[in-house]
């Protein structure tokens, strides 16, 4: 860890012809989303930190180790850098079968040195069997397991997955999901994660560095990032929404229900298999939120919250019929409404209203498994 | 069922013509990579140079060999006062006449096919932890190794067939440097030789046939190891 404390550190800077990227952020570790629409510079980002693209100036320093400083006329080559690469399209070696490839780069580094074992790994992303086929004799899914393993068996300071789920289908992805939070969480290796899918940022993030346009607008926790109207232009209006912390409060067997408890009360989902006290994340999109001045009496609503409205979305006139409202009901949470009850009801910050969520409309992608801090 | 003269003939071509394939191919591998791979000054110079033995007439080439690596040439003397070694008018100008005609062939090939690497898979390789010379090693040369076996193929085709920078630059010297075209021009230089020219042409095509019917084989072995 250097002086400052950070794990990754970034300041880069890089222009190419009409491409200008600047980034500069710095994170604790854990899982870092890099988010932005294409072309926003995400992936050129972890290029320079994997030593395939070579920033114009700056300093990229992980886990106290400068890989690039141009000041300081640092440019390590990328077989020195010791990060774990796992591409969009994967980029298995086709003339090696699974095993092989998955002993790469294990085998480049000293018995000592390496952090993870070939069963371990084998085990935790559930690749035993795939050992002796050839990588065109896989599955889509099953490539981007092989591809995570081989990254994780090189032992590397970080990881860097670009995009690692595009490439999938739906029902891949929720094959791959549950891996990647295992490694998050087990694998104690600090990963930059390139997406542009808010259910991914959601479920596997713990820090969100938002990008448009080769510029780095905010980083931060994922529950302060997404909860700012001011960063809705690039966090993205269909699928936006307020991302809280909550907890697995209690069952209702007859009902199939779970109660997920946070700050200032509780909301009831669809019944979820996990144990009491499960941490979670929760994302409340705004477009299932209502608000309204009074209780709601006689609503069939059963996650009703009071709270204040805290800030308002600056949307100009013509653009969108709705605006997004930000209320703290012990937890932001984010309602959208359109302009003209708006209009009609004065809304302003300050004011109390209740918030509504209907309980149908959250599930497994809404909730991602939270982190004990 | 062969006569002395057409299995010297025979035997010395398949030597001269291994020795060439051999000698040349760690360089015309060396040569495409540098083509396919790198941007230097130049480039488009030595590409040039690469291919003149396609275009220029094989007696020009033969004659520049003469020039040079003869005796009394720069290279050559150079080559025969300190190591001894004479390379005009031996099996071993033999081979180099038929190396330098079969190189730009070679290069092609294997350029072509190191070029398809996708160098995506090598970048992958170099964030694992291998240097660059590993990654040709372990990733582009086993992936560029069909191109690599049709431009061997080629280069051996062409030197078993090669004649005109042959015979001007060593001559035509029975045991030595008398390769099947060369015998084949002899007969039929001499009156009656007809028959005997008729029997060297039927090798010629059998070694031909032999050898592209090793190199589909081997085609089809690598292929089965790269994973189809």
């Amino acid at each position: 860890m250097n002086a400052n404390g950070h794990i990754v550190d970034i300041d880069i800077r890089l222009n190419r012809g009409d491409f200008h990227l600047g980034a500069r952020f710095a994170t604790e570790g854990g899982l870092s989303v890099l988010f932005g629409k294409s072309g926003a510079g995400k992936s050129t980002i972890i290029n320079c930190v994997a030593g395939l693209v070579r920033p114009d100036s700056g300093h990229i320093r992980i886990a106290g180790e400068t890989l690039f400083d141009s000041a300081g006329g640092i440019n390590l080559a990328p077989e020195k850098r010791r990060v774990g690469y796992v591409f969009q399209d994967a980029r298995l070696f086709p003339h090696m079968r699974v095993g092989a490839n998955l002993e790469y780069g294990m085998k480049l580094i000293a018995v000592s040195e390496r952090r993870h074992t070939m069963s371990d790994v084998v085990d935790l992303l559930g690749i035993g069997k795939l050992l002796d086929r050839y990588p065109a004799d896989l599955s889509g899914g099953e490539v981007q397991r092989v591809a995570i393993g081989r990254a994780l068996l090189a032992s590397p300071k970080i990881l860097l997955m670009d995009e690692p789920l595009a490439a999938l289908d739906f029902d891949r992805k929720a094959e791959i999901m549950p891996f990647i939070e295992r490694l998050r969480d087990e694998a104690g290796v600090p990963i930059i994660y390139v997406s542009h899918a808010v259910e991914e940022v959601v479920r596997l993030a713990d820090t969100m560095v938002v990008l448009a346009d080769g510029d780095t607008v905010a980083f931060g926790d994922v529950e302060d990032i997404m909860s700012r109207l001011d960063l809705r232009p690039h966090t993205g209006r269909f699928e936006a929404g307020a991302v809280i912390h909550v907890w697995v409060a209690g069952h209702d067997d007859d009902y199939m229900l779970t109660e997920l408890g946070f700050g200032a009360g509780s909301v009831w989902v669809p019944r979820l298999e996990l144990d009491r006290g499960t941490p979670l994340r929760l994302r409340l999109r705004a477009r299932d939120v209502s608000l309204s001045l009074e209780p709601p009496r006689g609503s069939m609503t059963l996650n009703t919250f009071e709270g204040t409205i805290v800030d308002i979305e600056n949307v100009a006139e013509g653009i969108s019929p709705h605006v997004d409202v930000l209320v703290n009901c012990g937890a932001p949470v984010i309602a959208r409404v359109t302009r003209r009850s708006m209009n009609d009801h004065d809304l302003k910050p300050g004011m109390k209203v209740y918030a509504s969520v209907k309980t149908s409309s959250i599930d497994r992608h809404s909730l991602g498994l939270g982190r004990r801090r | 069922m062969m006569s002395e003269f057409e299995i010297e003939a025979l035997k010395l071509s398949l030597q001269v013509a291994l020795a060439a394939v051999g000698f040349s191919l760690p360089i015309a591998v060396f040569t495409a990579w540098l083509l396919a791979r790198k941007e230097f000054a130049g480039k488009s110079l030595v590409d040039g140079f690469v291919h003149l033995p396609l275009i220029l007439p094989p007696v020009v080439v033969g004659y520049v060999l003469l020039v040079g690596l003869g005796r009394n040439g720069i290279v050559g003397g150079f080559l025969h006062d300190v190591f001894g070694i004479t390379i005009a008018f031996t099996w071993k100008g033999a081979a180099v006449a038929a190396a330098v005609m079969a190189f730009p062939l070679m290069v092609r090939a294997i350029r072509l096919s190191l070029e398809s690497v996708d160098q995506g898979l090598e970048q992958a390789a170099r964030t694992l932890g291998a240097s660059p010379l590993r990654v040709f090693a372990t990733v582009t040369l086993p992936l560029a190794s069909p191109g690599i076996l049709t431009g061997a193929i080629l280069g051996f085709a062409r030197s078993l067939g090669e004649f005109g920078a042959t015979i001007t630059f060593v001559s035509n010297i029975p045991g030595e440097t008398r390769t099947l075209p060369i015998a084949l021009y002899t007969l039929t230089q001499i009156p009656g030789g007809e028959a005997g020219a008729f029997r060297l042409v039927v090798i010629s095509v059998l070694v031909a046939f032999a050898a592209l019917l090793a190199s589909e084989l081997l085609a089809r072995r690598l292929k089965a190891k790269l994973g189809g």
